[in-house]
């Protein structure tokens, strides 16, 4: 541009226009919040959440059929407390994954659909703040939308079955104090894969801008952990994967509590919340808003995305191999198998006592124990599949014999199985327990454990 | 340091992987005044004007905006307002809500306006409390001006901002644009559309593949460019063809579109500024009525086609 008053130097006095001061964090959140609450999408989301487990819960409750091949699912007869814990299992599969593909995979994307980046730079002139506005609100919505889930399925439950003892993972019964605590806790525990969820959506918004895939990627991370620990991989993999501790807050329902895995499993999440909170800052800050077709986003992405976070799942693979034994098998050993076992069927042979109201015994007079094998014997005694198969044996109350009952088990890889009774049918008994005043589910028909897999 | 400039920049370079936006660019535009911005799609102007607004920092050279430098620690100073590639708005919000964000984002003092007024006097007072979802791309257009006028501008950097506004929407905003101009607010105007640049404008610059090719007073622009097409409409249009043709410096066209309009009575004539009025008055002493004399493209379009043209063939 040649000047038409460039050589108008003026000897004026200097009047330069001061530089605004950065604009609060707090104001550009409100903002951000006004706008995630005026999409219609995420109105609807925190309708659904605050209403539907609720509904949910109460109308499975309801139903004669109970999902039984769900976690907890066989007792929402039994107590108002295990309706949130069969909404946490589901959740953990696909809510959570899903509310954080729509909020937080979408934050920074939409303001490329929308054609809002320029604007928003100008107004507010710091990255970093928006950065930071941004990541906050969505945390915000999606805090709510988790509480949303946890309050509502925790009254569906407590209005069908009111508050009465729950039976833990591994036949004990939780009075419902404890189980109150343990529900929250458990809720309380899956925010961290939801966090690290919710920083790959950060990641995906702001490396893929308004594609598709941007939006999927919590989602289809979700589902590739999912798959992953559905496979038969060394524990050490299963456990650096940050969607573990979706599944692992069941440890908090054994008595003793299966406390190591699920610490591993929330730390290992944060660290990947951290991490790609962290590369998603990075990739924001170089982003350059007026070319917003820079064609060199591909090479930031792998560089700045993809390698760092499979440096991150490596690293902590190696910590967690390093520092727990047995890391690098299956984690579902004979031994695990057969003390689960013994000891699930203890606590649910004193529940069936009781529900009978035939006289109380100890574990101790029980003294059961299990012979496990897995494909008859043949082959390695260790790993899951549906081909374990348990011989229970335990002296009989009030008589001075031993008794014997037969299980098959299917381990899933993570460690979850159910006992199916295979007779007889004087230790595996009937489907239903007529009891006084109630029929019940008969807790020794079939049951779910947990083997720990550390 | 000079109160005079609202905009001082020299050498600047912007460079997007391979391609070179802007190359050694030399910026000075006084304030208090229209200063529009041409060029060919890709001549650079969204990087000049993203460099402005502080939406990116040049990787070469220095600018200065309203006395202010602008680099990668320093952004563009309070006062600047406006927007590039349209109006950024949220259509899940009403217009006022729109206002009402963006003036939260502010610091206090620097709105000035009220949200009301701003919405007033673009002329969507009526629409304040309708979702911007449903507005169409002219209301967006004046949306988008309000916002910007929200704060207390003194550099205001419009891209487009007639596009897609109707005769009255567009008169609406030209009044918006002038009050402001002559409240000492000064503007740069990008735009394709040559009548808006040479209604409003007292100066332009046009780049080309990242270079200025001009930068200047409108009429200066007109005298450098070639010869310009004329239409004249005379009540004797064979008459006025003669005397034309025996008018130096005046040839007539024949053939050109403009000549093959069904119009009878219209001549189109090809000449310099200086040679008009030679022809103008034979006409006129000839007792034939002119009834309408108009450059058949624009003297801002000629010179935009001619240099623009003569950079690419370079």
């Amino acid at each position: 541009m040649t000047a038409t008053v460039a050589d108008a130097d003026a000897t004026a006095p200097a009047a330069q226009t001061p530089t605004a001061g950065p604009v609060p964090v707090g104001r550009i959140l409100r903002f951000e919040l006004v706008k995630q609450f005026s999409a219609w999408r995420v109105r609807l989301l925190i309708l659904l959440c605050w209403i539907g487990p609720g509904v949910l819960v109460f109308a499975i409750d309801k139903q004669s059929t109970l999902p039984s091949d769900t976690l907890f699912g066989r007792w929402m007869h039994a107590t108002g407390w295990a309706g949130p814990l069969v909404a946490l299992g589901f959740a953990g599969t696909w809510a959570l994954p899903l509310l954080t593909s729509v909020v937080a995979g979408d934050v920074f994307a939409s303001e490329d659909r929308l054609g809002t980046w320029r604007h928003l730079i100008i107004a507010i002139r710091s990255h970093r703040r928006i950065f930071a506005a941004k990541a906050v609100a969505s945390l915000t919505v999606i805090l709510l939308l988790v509480v949303g889930l946890a309050a509502s399925s925790t009254l569906g439950g407590l209005l069908a079955e009111k508050n009465l003892p729950l039976v833990g993972l591994d036949g004990h019964t939780l009075s419902p104090g404890d189980a109150a605590g343990k529900v929250l806790l458990a809720w309380a525990c899956v925010l961290a894969p939801t966090l690290a969820l919710a920083a790959i959506g950060l990641l995906g918004s702001i490396a893929l801008g308004k594609s598709p895939m941007g939006l999927l990627l919590p989602m289809l991370v979700a589902l590739g952990m999912q798959l992953a620990q559905m496979l038969p991989l060394p524990v050490a993999i299963r456990l650096a994967l940050p969607g573990y501790a979706f599944i692992s807050w069941n440890g908090l329902f054994t008595d003793p509590t299966q406390i190591k895995p699920l610490m591993i499993g929330v730390v290992v999440s944060l660290v990947w919340a951290v991490v790609a909170t962290v590369l998603a800052y990075l990739l924001f800050l170089r982003r350059d808003f007026t070319n917003l077709t820079n064609d060199g986003a591909g090479r930031r992405v792998l560089a700045l995305g993809v390698v760092p976070l499979a440096v991150v799942l490596a690293l902590t693979a190696g910590v967690v191999a390093a520092t727990t034994s047995d890391a690098g098998g299956t984690g579902i050993t004979q031994a695990k198998v057969q003390k689960s076992v013994a000891t699930a069927f203890g606590h649910l042979f004193r529940l069936q006592q009781t529900q009978m109201y035939h006289s109380s015994v100890t574990e101790a007079q029980l003294a059961t124990t299990a012979s496990c094998l897995k494909s008859e014997g043949l082959g390695k005694q260790e790993g899951s599949g549906n081909d374990w198969r348990c011989t229970i044996t335990f002296n009989v109350p009030g008589n001075n014999i031993t008794a014997q009952g037969i299980y098959q088990l299917d381990i899933t890889a993570n460690g979850r199985y159910i006992a199916d009774g295979d007779g007889p049918q004087e230790v595996n008994g009937y489907f239903l327990i007529v009891t006084p005043g109630k029929v019940v589910a008969n807790p020794l028909w079939q049951f779910d454990g947990n083997v720990d897999l550390l | 340091m000079d109160t005079t400039v609202a905009i001082r920049g020299r050498g600047i370079t912007k460079v997007f992987g391979d391609v070179v936006a802007l190359d050694h660019v030399d910026v000075s535009v006084a304030r208090g005044q229209i200063h529009g911005l041409v060029g060919p799609n890709g001549a650079g102007k969204t990087t000049l004007l993203g460099l402005l607004l502080g939406l990116a920092v040049a990787d070469e050279g220095t600018l200065e905006v309203l006395g202010a430098p602008v680099g990668r620690a320093l952004p563009a100073p309070d006062g600047v307002s406006g927007f590039v590639d349209g109006p950024g708005l949220y259509p899940t919000l009403t217009a006022k809500q729109n206002l009402a964000t963006l003036a939260a984002l502010r610091p206090r003092d620097a709105v000035t306006s009220d949200i009301g007024e701003a919405l007033h006097e673009v002329g969507l007072a009526e629409v304040a409390d309708d979702k911007v979802r449903g507005f169409s791309l002219g209301m967006r257009q004046r949306l988008g001006l309000a916002a910007a006028m929200l704060t207390k501008p003194k550099l205001l950097v419009l891209d487009e901002p007639a596009n897609g506004l109707d005769p009255s929407g567009k008169k609406q905003v030209h009044g918006v644009l002038n009050r402001l101009v002559a409240a000492g607010v000064t503007v740069i105007l990008s735009s394709h559309r040559m009548d808006d640049l040479e209604a409003l404008c007292s100066e332009v610059t046009i780049l080309s593949t990242g270079r200025v090719v001009f930068s200047g007073p409108l009429n200066k622009l007109s005298d450098e460019t070639r010869e310009l097409d004329y239409r004249l409409r005379t009540t004797d249009p064979a008459a006025a063809a003669a005397i034309a043709a025996e008018t130096p410096g005046i040839s007539v066209v024949a053939g050109t579109d403009a000549a093959a309009l069904a119009d009878t009575d219209v001549i189109v004539v090809r000449a310099q500024v200086a040679a008009l009025d030679q022809l103008l008055s034979r006409v006129v002493r000839a007792d034939i009525a002119v009834r309408e004399f108009a450059p058949v493209v624009s003297p801002l379009e000629a010179a935009f086609l001619d240099l623009t043209e003569q950079e690419t063939d370079r």
